[in-house]
């Protein structure tokens, strides 16, 4: 399998029919403060969902949660129509099926942008090194970054470092990419290089799920978009609809302020 | 190459810094000479002075009881040196046993965690009265009666205590945001540790492991009270030969000229952020603000 082909995340087996990500009242609490309270949501293979609100209205647990880097108080997650939330399960295995991208990068600054981007293969995949480092040099070709691959990452701007991270996430053939807020610490002149990068993966035909707060990257890519409020679900549609027309009160009221 | 000359508003701000290197360095040498001399004329113009400067300042003594105490700082050295290995990796361990999670290692867990409470606790002089003359006390087959060994055994028992706390405070200074990562790629818990947190964590403190070693330098001259012949004991049978405490002089000269290297070395790893090339690279630092 070529990395090219790890990228549309339809090669390979278990492309099962029915939504990629299935999530089904999904509850989520610290101590007294629900942070999600009761999330529906799918995911069609190919599809980008985007999700908007405010900060604090539990876009980030959301996909943390999804990402089984946080166990969920209630409610269930399917990937692929196989319930992830089954503790019984092998949460690494299943984490390896899915990519991350963070808001703050998260490189692992002691390791060359190359050994960032071969290291899940090598210790996940069992890849041998070899191909490893082939396959992440054509991961890092496609974003733009293969001349930079023996750099560290704190050479790098805040825009190639993410884009490295995206690499990281995707050589793995992830079957749905999580992103979270993934422009949110770029300097402005930055975010368009790695919002295109985000453009040209979904006309590749990666499954996506975005928190962000980039309304015009929204209308472009999303074919649906999900306003949360306070932990719900509270509009969700075509993003000319919810973003030009919203029903809600709440979605006007945060979309004027964004404004 | 540009053609760029400075302009004469740069040079003169280059002259000026110049002059104010010179005048600051001058102050300073000025201003040394002055406090060592205040100093020394308070010391000699002591009443007990000429009695203290005939036994312990004895140039004659010093000269002759060097060799000795030499050899034995030979041993102290090579003591360090096992000892500093045995103690990092036991510190490892403990270190990282105190992070498993999962109660199949709730005993492991409990038990460093005991070890830690209680050589950190325990006086290491305690450590090794009792290790040196308590463990041979036992009669058990291999067991070691080296006096050397026995000391060496306490110095690891009670620094293993302390550089695990050091490692364990680097492991736990790892931003979670780097553990997600790693997961969130697929890494299961050891492979996260073992491949993202620990390199961090081990860069991290170097600069006060490095600490520990230097005072595990000077307290390895501790096994002298179980017998072993090391720079302190020496200087101890140097004084006793000569009814004069020029050697134990000798001893602490020797000692402080050992670590002074390990502590700049130790300075100058802190104060360069980019170890290995890796980590948070800032240019300069405070340092060269103005």
């Amino acid at each position: 399998m070529s990395a090219e082909a790890g990228v549309n995340g339809v090669t390979g087996p278990g492309a099962a029919v029915g939504p990629v990500l299935r999530v089904e009242g999904v509850r989520k609490a610290y101590g007294e403060h629900v942070v999600l309270d009761g999330i529906d949501l799918d995911v069609d293979a190919h599809r980008c969902v985007v999700l908007i609100g405010a900060s604090g209205s539990g876009k980030s647990t959301l996909l943390r949660t999804i990402d089984l880097l946080d166990d969920v108080d209630d409610g269930a997650i399917w990937l692929e129509g196989e319930e992830i939330t089954d503790p019984r399960k092998d949460a690494d295995a299943l984490r390896a099926r899915m990519g991350m991208v963070f808001q703050a990068f998260n490189l692992f600054p002691h390791m060359r942008v190359l050994d960032n981007v071969t290291l899940a293969s090598r210790l996940v995949h069992k890849v041998a090194r070899p191909e490893a480092e082939e396959r992440a040099l054509a991961m890092l070709e496609r974003v733009g970054l293969a001349g930079r691959a023996s750099a560290f990452p704190d050479q790098l701007s805040g825009g190639q470092q993410q884009r490295v991270a995206i690499a990281r996430a995707l050589v793995g053939a992830p079957r749905l990419l999580l992103l979270d807020e993934v422009t949110s610490a770029l300097d402005p002149e930055l975010v368009g290089e790695v919002l295109d990068l985000l453009i040209e993966l979904k006309a590749d035909g990666m499954t996506m799920l975005v928190a962000t707060h980039e309304m015009g990257f929204a209308r472009r890519v999303a074919d649906e978009v999900c306003f949360l409020h306070e932990g719900r679900v509270h509009e969700r549609g075509a993003p000319d609809q919810v973003l030009g027309d919203p029903a809600q009160q709440r979605t006007r009221d945060f979309l004027r302020r964004l404004a | 190459m540009s053609t760029w000359t400075p302009s004469p508003r740069q040079l003169e701000r280059e002259a000026f810094r110049r002059r104010r290197a010179v005048r600051s360095t001058a102050l300073a040498a000025v201003s040394t000479l002055l406090v060592v001399a205040v100093a020394v004329a308070v010391l000699v113009s002591s009443p007990g002075w000429p009695r203290v400067r005939q036994s312990f300042f004895d140039w004659d003594v010093a000269v002759d009881s060097l060799p000795k105490v030499a050899e034995g700082l030979w041993l102290n050295l090579r003591v360090m040196a096992v000892a500093a290995v045995v103690i990092v990796v036991v510190a490892l361990a403990l270190a990282i046993a105190r992070t498993l999670r999962g109660p199949v290692f709730f005993p492991l867990r409990a038990a460093a965690t005991a070890y830690v409470d209680t050589f950190r606790g325990l006086p290491l002089i305690l450590v090794l009265l009792l290790v040196g003359f308590g463990l041979p006390g036992l009669r058990l087959p291999g067991v070691p009666r080296d006096a050397v060994v026995l000391g060496g055994l306490a110095l690891v028992l009670t620094y293993s205590a302390y550089v695990a706390e050091v490692f364990r405070a680097g492991i736990e200074s790892i931003h979670p945001s780097q553990v997600a990562a790693a997961r969130s790629l697929g890494l299961s818990r050891g492979q996260a540790m073992r491949h993202v947190v620990l390199p961090q964590a081990v860069r991290r403190v170097v600069p006060p492991l490095l600490n520990d070693l230097v005072a595990l330098q000077k307290d390895s001259g501790l096994i002298s009270i179980l017998g072993a012949i090391d720079a302190v004991r020496a200087a101890q049978i140097q004084t006793s030969a000569y009814a004069n405490f020029t050697p134990y002089v000798v001893a602490g000269v020797l000692f402080v000229a050992l670590t002074i290297p390990l502590t700049r070395f130790t300075d100058a790893l802190a104060r360069r952020s980019g170890w290995m090339g890796a980590m948070g690279a800032v240019p300069g630092g405070v340092g060269g603000l103005r």
